[in-house]
């Protein structure tokens, strides 16, 4: 009986997917705004990626309202594990020669491939948040590899809030002596497709590549703490 | 071009199913990450490469380590 009702129940949720999808033409333009970013987005920003100026610049604010709701998740899940005292430094089994000579060679490419995917977010596709995730994927492998080794919580929490002061303080200052709005592009746009180009933008997804890299090492480390 | 899209597609697939019949969740979590990789690679077909990456690096890497770490702390086997 109750594998009729959910056979029932998920044939309705299907049918109103398909008809929903279905009243939507793929990939082709539903409204303005779209061939507006595309066509007048270089010139208006001077970033060659059109993703990073819309998630950047022209949508700005939703950047970082998405940035918080990552930052109060790390904060709740600090606050619900850390109530332990942090316990001595133990020794663990050493994980065998081969992975953690691979785990420490991989380790700093990992790192340089993060920092060259939030650096060129302006030019290339990928930004703060993919560049933060791979660096935190670098420290994922440490802590699965090098087993014993931490990263300094006092240095995370500290990059962490740089990285969200740093965001803040470009943009209350396009409000200050820009274009009059927060997160206006008031710095020189220079010439498209050079790294140093499209103003505040890489100085922006730089904050938040070390922003998110710090939160998410800082959540694995606070679950790999709580898991030993 | 579209036989590699339907390959990846069906794998996609029967990764999924495989991820919710498997009783060692060891293999059911790395059945789930392969999921997600599938699902990067077809991002960028679908010419999404910022979508891509952050699916590679959250979807496949971040979650399956967090997954990881739970099994480690509960049990392997579902009952």
């Amino acid at each position: 009986m109750r594998a009729i009702i959910s056979l029932f129940l998920i044939s309705v949720l299907a049918w109103g997917i398909a008809t929903a999808l279905n009243e939507i033409p793929f990939g082709a333009a539903k409204t303005k705004v779209g061939e507006y970013y595309i066509g007048r987005g270089k010139e208006q920003t001077g970033a060659s990626n059109i993703v990073t100026s819309v998630v950047v610049n022209y949508r700005g604010f939703d950047t970082l309202g998405e940035v918080t709701v990552l930052f109060v998740a790390a904060i709740g899940l600090g606050a619900v594990l850390a109530t332990r005292r942090k316990k001595e430094k133990r020794d663990v089994e050493p994980a065998s020669l081969v992975l953690y000579t691979g785990c420490r060679l991989l380790f700093p490419l990992i790192l340089l491939f993060g920092a060259y995917i939030f650096i060129h977010g302006h030019l290339t596709p990928g930004g703060g948040f993919q560049g933060g995730a791979v660096v935190a994927s670098a420290f994922v492998l440490v802590y699965l590899g090098c087993r014993g080794r931490r990263i300094s919580e006092t240095a995370s929490k500290t990059v962490e809030s740089l990285g969200g002061l740093v965001f803040i303080v470009v943009g209350l200052v396009g409000l200050a002596v820009g274009g009059g709005y927060f997160l206006s592009n008031y710095l020189p746009k220079g010439e498209l497709n050079s790294l140093f180009s499209a103003g505040i933008i890489p100085i922006i997804y730089i904050a938040i590549g070390f922003k998110v890299g710090s939160e998410l090492a800082g959540v694995i480390d606070h679950l790999v703490e709580e898991s030993e | 071009m579209i036989f590699v899209v339907s390959l990846l597609t069906l794998l996609m697939l029967s990764a999924a199913i495989a991820a919710l019949i498997f009783k060692d969740l060891m293999s059911a979590v790395i059945a789930s990450c392969m999921v997600s990789l599938i699902a990067a690679i077809l991002f960028y077909f679908l010419q999404a490469p910022d979508v891509a990456m952050a699916e590679a690096s959250i979807g496949a890497a971040l979650v399956t380590a967090v997954f990881i770490i739970a099994i480690r702390r509960t049990k392997r086997y579902e009952e």
